[in-house]
């Protein structure tokens, strides 16, 4: 257990340094770099937590595909002009709305016993079974499920729309 | 507090296990490298490496003095840090994969009753995980690329991102396809699944089973940067890609980074595809032979074909992955599916 606890000082650690410096270095490829060192450490946490199969899918989706998305944006755009651009100073009062409304949001998760749940199942000693996790998805979060990929094919719509108004 | 003896036990045998995979793999690219000059001699009609031993058998050493004695160049308004964590990048992932790569199944050792497996880690995700963490690589070629600060680098790592992301997709079906023919997504019980004799192989999983390998080995071959997928390192027209402002040892980490991934995809055609380290007959060779020979002829495939076949041009090579390999994997996702249901 000592072993497992160094661990997670480890990787939570790295994470929140990293994290920190996402937002604070100045050259945007350092920042994505910064952001896929954070997320392979929550990759490293959720392994911590015997769930293999969320470990590798977050290497998988976020480091693998995300992010390699991410650095080409980062590369074929002046992303410091087109940020000065889209967020300017006088949004600022509404960043930290945004901001805080999302703390508040996490704090309640963590301390409404969301977490519970999920600490239930790693004392139980198993690994979380890939079956478990698929049964769960198509059965009882069907719904949020569904609702997530509608979101994600408008995005992807929007941002074709997006691009091509610009081209025009 | 200590934890007891056969927990450290298990920890000595592990990292044993690592010292040796890891010590294979880095001197892999020694036979490997003189075996690729010689298939390109031969296919071109010319002997190949001669001079250097018999046969130029020891051509690879001299190649590595010579890399390791030359002088190691950072272009001056590159950005050192990352230029210097390109080739790690590269290179880590390459080795890391080998962790979860199962290579012949347990034997029990005699007297002292103790079971040896010839993997590091039995993850039950095995497969998902070599395909995630091999597919970190990219960033290498990216931020090396990038961070030499050279419009060629740039170009070749920019190409070789969008061709990564379009043939992962590919890869990722077939694997998905092996998930379904052998119900498991654990490398072991998908070895196990086609024990037997030879059509027990998912490659004879018909009517599937075939297409899904020619699949598997085009995204693979698209995946690890070979021709004819090599356009990130298009020398006719990009210099050498990402590598070209790079030198000496680091340009060799790159190199090997390349090889390991190609033995990496041929491994994983064996272990998917080709029945592991199962015998199409069963005349008493160690399974541990089967499973090596069987890599190396998909190796020695991946040579040949480097060297008979030109290479495609971009826009061919996001038709091939986009109009191509993916509508025939979403088809034969249902098909698969349907026959794991009905037969």
């Amino acid at each position: 257990m000592i072993v497992e606890y160094i661990l997670f000082i480890i990787f939570a650690v790295v994470a929140i340094v990293s994290a920190w410096c996402v937002v604070t270095l100045r050259n945007p490829v350092h920042c994505a770099v910064a952001l896929i060192i954070t997320l392979l450490q929550i990759a490293a946490l959720f392994l911590l937590l015997r769930s293999p199969f969320l470990a590798v899918v977050q290497v998988f989706i976020y480091v693998g595909a995300v992010m390699v998305l991410f650095l080409f944006a980062v590369f074929l755009i002046d992303v410091k002009k087109a940020a000065m651009d889209m967020f300017k100073p006088k949004f600022r009062p509404l960043a930290y709305i945004v901001a805080l409304i999302l703390l508040v949001e996490s704090l309640f998760v963590i301390f409404s016993g969301g977490i519970q749940e999920l600490t239930r199942i790693t004392e139980a000693g198993g690994e979380v079974k890939v079956e478990v996790i698929g049964r769960a998805l198509f059965t009882t979060y069907i719904f949020p499920f569904e609702i997530v990929s509608v979101v994600l094919l408008a995005a992807m719509v929007g941002a074709i729309v997006m691009a091509r108004d610009k081209k025009e | 507090m200590w934890p007891d003896i056969d927990t450290i036990l298990l920890v000595i045998v592990m990292l044993v296990k690592v010292g040796v995979v890891t010590i294979i793999l880095l001197n892999l690219p020694i036979p490997l490298t003189w075996l690729e000059r010689k298939v390109a001699g031969h296919i071109q009609q010319r002997p190949g490496p001669m001079r250097v031993g018999p046969h130029g058998i020891l051509q690879p050493v001299a190649d590595g003095i010579k890399l390791i004695f030359k002088e190691d160049i950072v272009p001056a308004k590159a950005d050192k840090l990352l230029f210097m964590f390109a080739p790690v990048v590269s290179l880590v992932p390459a080795l890391c994969v080998f962790v979860a790569i199962p290579v012949a199944e347990s034997v029990t050792i005699p007297y002292i009753n103790k079971e040896l497996t010839f993997y590091v880690a039995d993850f039950n995700v095995g497969i998902l995980f070599i395909l995630a963490r091999g597919g970190m690589g990219i960033y290498g070629i990216i931020l090396g690329g990038w961070a030499s600060n050279s419009k060629y680098a740039m170009l070749g790592g920019l190409r070789s991102a969008a061709q990564m992301i379009s043939y992962e997709v590919a890869l990722s079906f077939s694997a998905i396809g092996v998930v379904m023919m052998s119900n498991s997504l654990s490398l072991v019980e998908i070895v196990e699944s086609q024990a037997g004799n030879l059509f027990d192989w998912n490659i004879f999983y018909l009517p599937v089973g075939p297409i899904w390998f020619v699949i598997f080995l085009i995204a693979g071959m698209a995946e690890i940067n070979r021709i004819p997928f090599d356009l990130s390192e298009d020398e006719g027209s990009l210099a050498a890609g990402f590598f070209v402002e790079y030198s000496a040892m680091k340009f060799s980490l790159f190199a090997l980074a390349e090889y390991t991934a190609m033995v990496t995809i041929a491994t994983l055609g064996t272990l998917m595809f080709l029945g592991g380290w199962n015998g199409p007959v069963d005349i008493g060779i160690p399974p541990i032979f089967w499973f090596i020979g069987k890599t190396f002829v998909l190796i020695y495939f991946f040579m040949v074909i480097r060297f008979t076949l030109p290479r495609y041009r971009y826009d061919q090579l996001m038709t091939i992955g986009w109009n191509v390999l993916i509508p025939i994997s979403l088809v034969l996702v249902l098909v698969t599916g349907l026959m794991r249901i009905y037969l």
